[in-house]
């Protein structure tokens, strides 16, 4: 009875696939191919400001006659113009230095969190998810307002005497690193508080009646359980935070350089749409190894 | 050892939530300072909110960001549950790890990049942009965090009952209505919520795909405080995040009264 009614909805059933597969195919992944066709262009003074510009009405002869005006010329500039190199360099080594912040700062909360009585772990849980549903941009701007050199920061500092002149954060790196902690702090908590929170406590009590001290321990038995959270955590911050946009443009000064920044101002500022196209596709191939390891942790995490 | 170990653990957790709030408690006291300075104390005042009231370039962004919100994220959310329905339900078919190859994906992919690709896919099929072309783009983006939220929930899901509704002639789409939808529905309004409020928080993405006469507030805010911190950013941040605030603890609550009624009836159940 329940395989004839699943024959009978079988169009249904491939219904149901085809709408989400086909908009995230139009959505989603045919725009990259756009992306990467228009790296291969030149700007142009004109709407769109890139050519050559396809058209259908151009027959197969004005089709090949247009593909021989795309260039590498974009890619090659990115590569041999120091400042957009400087660029991915400094955007990767800021995603990293930020990542194990973040796993550092995050790790005791979570594992604090996991060890808390059971009655408030799920409220717990819920107050490292609130602040993360409070807009993005709002988290980021309140830190304008404590680091700035009237900041309440610098306020703080001048009243207990640590320093006698405001010092300088925002417009720095180090206000960037403490906006990026900040902002992606509960990416890594969760995952992390999800493996700490399953773990079996009487092996550490094991461990510690056969005379393993409480660090040696930790090393040797709750980190290695924890490993998948800390890897996923890992992934689900250090990709975005390499092409991250806001933090470094509202908290970090012009010496700040990271490469979301220069797609945006390519794009905004320069109108070289052909240009920022070839910044993101490179940024995209940089972040293909991490991105293909997320899915496959992903994947791997489901099969369980 | 123990006790030290506890200290150690309220101390941490004590101090990741006083550094995740603190900044949040700071920017909503000083929304209420009534100097123009966003630094100095000048006494208690609601004049950011008057101003903000009369700001009719803010209210404005804010109705368009609100109805794309709603718009965008009940979108997503139709999509993502069916691409969830699909992952977990339909085993392999052709083009399964594609599939959730581009349910991952957008997750993490930077927000200059979705919105830049984005942004070039309405260019070269040349449709006028704005509000829908903002739609568009966050209902992409967040149907995949609706896909994920559902999902989860779906793997755990006891599918003896849908067999037995199945088996007594119940047809497949009336199934999913009355017995499906129902026991996932915790998760799908989480992954509405989820939707809303990112739709309501990008500047990226929106700013990318947006055009003449479609300014969200995000990116009306973000342009304010490129001028400078002004308290009327304060005001509206305050706002939205009692909105959020709101909805987030209302919706657990409802969650967890559900759980203990749960809880009781099967009590009742095994007790009869």
């Amino acid at each position: 009875m329940a395989a004839e009614a699943k024959d009978r909805s079988g169009w249904l059933r491939w219904l149901l696939v085809a709408i989400p597969f086909a908009w995230l195919l139009i959505f989603f992944l045919i725009p990259f191919f756009n992306v990467l066709k228009l790296s291969f262009s030149t700007r142009a003074r004109a709407l769109p400001p890139y050519k050559p510009v396809f058209d259908f009405a151009d027959g197969i002869a004005g089709f090949i006659a247009k593909l021989q005006q795309l260039t590498l010329a974009n890619h090659l500039s990115l590569f041999t113009d120091p400042r957009y190199v400087e660029a991915y360099l400094s955007s990767l080594k800021i995603a990293a230095i930020s990542t194990i912040l973040i796993l550092i700062v995050a790790y005791p909360i979570a594992y604090g969190m996991a060890r808390a009585p059971r009655e408030w772990r799920s409220m717990l849980v819920m107050m490292v998810i609130l602040p993360f549903w409070t807009s993005f941009l709002i988290r980021v701007y309140a830190w304008i307002g404590i680091l700035g050199n009237e900041g309440l920061l610098n306020g703080f500092l001048l009243w207990l005497g640590v320093i006698d002149q405001p010092i300088t954060i925002l417009t720095t790196d180090w206000a960037v690193y403490i906006g990026i902690v900040y902002s992606y702090l509960p990416f890594m908590i969760l995952p992390l508080y999800a493996t700490l929170e399953k773990m079996d406590e009487t092996l550490l009590e094991a461990a510690a009646d056969l005379g393993c001290p409480p660090i040696q321990a930790f090393w040797k038995i709750t980190f290695p359980i924890s490993l998948p959270g800390v890897v996923a955590g890992c992934f689900l911050v250090f990709i975005p935070i390499t092409g991250e946009f806001v933090i470094p443009e509202l908290l970090g000064g012009s010496g700040t350089k990271m490469i979301g920044k220069t797609l945006w101002y390519e794009f905004f500022n320069n109108r070289n749409w052909p240009l920022a196209s070839a910044v993101a596709v490179v940024l995209l191939l940089i972040l293909v190894v991490p991105i293909v390891l997320f899915q496959n942790a992903q994947k791997a995490s489901e099969a369980k | 050892m123990r006790k030290g170990q506890s200290w150690f653990n309220t101390t941490s957790v004590a101090l990741g939530f006083a550094f995740l709030y603190a900044p949040i408690v700071i920017l909503v006291i000083y929304s209420f300072n009534d100097s123009k300075l966003v630094t100095v104390w000048g006494g208690f005042s609601t004049r950011w909110y008057v101003e903000l009231l009369n700001d009719q370039a803010m209210l404005d962004a804010a109705w368009i960001t609100l109805r794309l919100a709603l718009l965008s994220a009940t979108m997503a959310t139709i999509l993502g549950t069916l691409a969830a329905i699909t992952m977990v339900r339909f085993g392999r078919f052709l083009g399964r790890s594609l599939f959730s190859g581009m349910i991952y994906a957008p997750l993490v992919m930077p927000d200059v990049i979705t919105g830049l690709s984005l942004l070039l896919l309405f260019v070269s099929i040349d449709i006028d942009r704005g509000f829908w072309t903002v739609t568009l783009a966050h209902t992409t983006l967040t149907m995949c965090f609706v896909a994920v939220v559902v999902q989860s929930r779906l793997v755990v899901f006891d599918r003896s009952l849908e067999e037995a509704a199945l088996d007594l002639g119940c047809p497949p789409f009336k199934t999913f209505f009355v017995i499906t939808l129902p026991l996932i529905l915790p998760a799908v309004v989480a992954g509405w919520m989820l939707a809303f409020t990112l739709s309501l928080d990008d500047l990226v993405i929106a700013s990318f795909t947006t055009g003449p006469g479609a300014t969200t507030l995000p990116m009306k805010i973000f342009s304010q405080v490129k001028f400078g911190v002004t308290p009327e950013i304060n005001a509206i941040s305050t706002i939205l995040i009692t909105i959020v605030a709101i909805g987030v603890i209302a919706a657990s609550l409802f969650n967890k009264r559900r759980e203990v009624e749960r809880q009781k009836a099967e009590r009742l159940a095994m007790q009869g």
